[in-house]
């Protein structure tokens, strides 16, 4: 497999340097290795590291940008998880994750299935034109399908109601708002997935195919024993990264509904968005965003435990 | 393969591929509708927008709309804005990651494993979660509004050093070695052999990173309160926002213009791009 060769390609060229490590010149190597990450570190440093720790603090406080902060201990925590607001919006948040994330990962990986047919006309065409959204921004998408499923003038509404059925006013309907949102998301990101698993297709051998063939395995059953099992490590990286993507969700639900009709749409990142920018409640947003935060590094640390064996040969 | 299944294989259409065919050409249109009903509407009579039943192909072609955009938002200084903030990220962090991914991935020195660690650790944090903290320092930097606000936080990414870290990992290391042994600095492996060859990998984070920056909604929204400094993106959610409903033909015609320069950037690399991203997120 290619990764084989990566690891292989890797470590090879190394050997002539062997015994580096004890050249008298280290010192001055380790200066001019710190000086070539001097701009990367600083930038890191006061852009992310710093300001997670500052989230960490602020979210034990009732920071408000204004007067003295009181250290309030968890209640800022207490609050997001107690207060039914909040609390909608983290439950949203998931919500949207589960309607996101297997329509996402399973449109992607058909789609790749039906492309990584070699026999297929115009495979190249099919490929850009299905990626395309993927460099279209949300908001922009969002406008787009505001105008499609509009319940007067759109053109979606229309075709839909001709084949008898009746959508409404999506955007205005607390139960189909959230998935009308999240099928914006699907729209732009399922090209991106699909170009990663078509990747991972194409990683695997034909030879394998060839040998199920062979041993008279029928189509079914060489997907099940061959593209199933060497495609999991793909589909694994690929429902993780989408999770946390999900997690995110802001652009097309500003664009789109606001939040709203009664709170449906509201998630995560607006509500950051809006205590934290609109309402000025810096403590509290920021124990939200530590909530965030927690949940992508819990599927991170999740993603690295999928892919250990890979990163075990880091440096 | 053995001849005679290539033969069987190759001749005629088999049904099962004329399906997954007409399969992909319906989602592909469906997928390219909303893309369609941009460039269509952007060009269409406002009696056309709001007509029923409404139609995806104008009868009647008009440029009002786009004359319309110029006027309804500071539009041009928008969109340069845009080309000044997405670009500026792009070749900040290009600059920055490629040094630090040079030393990283190059270079062997005391604790180059711990700091590879925590630049992927820093990797795992999303942006909207220290947006607060960002903002306040931004804020005392006195850079609201500013380019530099817009810019300077991302002038470095940690995805992007991670990146290109790994292309560097797998360029041969024998070109450098006889240079080092000649005498080179490493300023100068790094400038005369390791970039030129590592050109692929700095156009698609280049690419990338332009993209992101350019469709990026929260970030602007937040760093700039002034709609003169706002970019294309943040903009035009200005139009939709409380008070600000205009027609969809001028909204249109604003997202056409919005996603033109990016399209047809992906259009000129779509092939290399594509397969290098689908690549990277891997390996």
């Amino acid at each position: 497999m290619s990764t084989q060769n990566h690891i292989v390609r890797r470590y090879r060229p190394a050997a002539p340097l062997g015994g580096r490590r004890v050249a008298p010149a280290s010192r001055q190597r380790s200066i001019t290795a710190l000086a070539f990450l001097a701009p990367a570190l600083i930038i890191l440093a006061a852009f992310v590291a710093w300001p997670a720790l500052s989230a960490l603090r602020l979210s034990f406080t009732d920071a408000s940008g204004f007067g003295k902060e009181e250290f309030v201990g968890f209640g800022n925590y207490v609050e997001v998880f107690t207060q039914p607001d909040i609390l909608n919006a983290v439950v949203n948040t998931v919500w949207y994750t589960v309607l996101f994330t297997p329509t996402a990962v399973l449109v992607a990986l058909g789609l790749a299935l039906l492309l990584n047919n070699p026999h297929l006309p115009f495979r190249s065409f099919f490929r850009t034109a299905l990626f395309l959204p993927f460099i279209v921004s949300l908001a922009v998408g969002a406008f787009a399908w505001s105008y499609l499923i509009d319940p007067q003038i759109g053109l979606l509404n229309y075709w839909l109601n001709g084949l008898g059925v009746r959508i409404g006013n999506v955007l205005q309907d607390p139960v189909l708002a959230m998935p009308m949102v999240a099928l914006v998301a699907v729209w732009k990101n399922f090209g991106f997935y699909f170009v990663i698993f078509l990747a991972g297709l194409q990683d695997i051998p034909a030879s394998l195919y060839e040998a199920a063939r062979v041993d008279g395995a029928g189509p079914w059953s060489r997907f099940r024993n061959v593209t199933v099992p060497l495609l999991s490590n793909t589909f694994a990286f690929v429902v993780i990264f989408a999770m946390i993507a999900a997690l995110q969700a802001f652009d097309q639900i500003y664009v789109m509904t606001g939040g709203g009709p009664y709170g449906s749409t509201q998630t995560v990142v607006m509500e950051i968005y809006e205590s934290g920018f609109r309402k000025l409640e810096l403590g509290f947003a920021s124990a939200l965003s530590y909530v965030l935060l927690i949940a992508t590094l819990l599927l991170s640390a999740a993603q690295f435990v999928f892919f250990g064996r890979r990163e075990k040969d880091l440096s | 393969m053995t001849t005679a299944t290539a033969i069987r294989r190759r001749s005629g259409l088999r049904p099962s591929t004329v399906l997954a065919t007409l399969a992909l050409v319906f989602t592909t249109a469906f997928v390219l509708l909303p893309i369609a009903i941009i460039v269509f509407t952007a060009f269409k009579p406002v009696a056309e927008v709001n007509a029923y039943p409404p139609t995806l192909l104008p009868t009647e072609w008009t440029l009002d709309n786009l004359a319309r955009i110029m006027q309804e938002l500071p539009f041009a200084r928008l969109v340069l804005n845009s080309f000044i903030f997405a670009g500026g990220v792009t070749l900040f962090a290009l600059v920055f990651d490629s040094l630090a991914a040079y030393a990283l991935a190059r270079m062997d020195f005391t604790g180059q494993r711990v700091l590879l660690v925590a630049i992927i650790a820093s990797l795992m944090i999303p942006f909207q979660a220290t947006l607060i903290p960002v903002y306040q320092l931004v804020s005392q930097l006195d850079w609201v509004n500013t380019y530099a606000g817009l810019i300077a936080p991302r002038a470095a990414d940690a995805f992007g050093i991670f990146f290109l870290r790994q292309f560097f990992l797998a360029l041969p290391r024998d070109i450098d070695s006889a240079a080092r042994i000649d005498g080179a600095s490493e300023f100068r492996i790094f400038r005369s052999i390791v970039l030129p060859n590592a050109v692929p990998a700095l156009l698609t984070l280049a690419i990338f990173t332009f993209v992101n920056n350019w469709n990026d909604l929260l970030w602007p929204l937040v760093f700039t309160t002034e709609s003169e400094m706002g970019t294309i993106t943040s903009g035009l959610t200005l139009l939709t926002g409380p008070g600000g409903i205009i027609p969809y033909g001028v909204m249109m015609a604003g997202s056409l213009i919005a996603v033109l320069p990016l399209v047809i950037a992906f259009l000129l690399v779509q092939r290399r791009f594509i397969e290098s991203i689908a690549t990277t997120g891997l390996k």
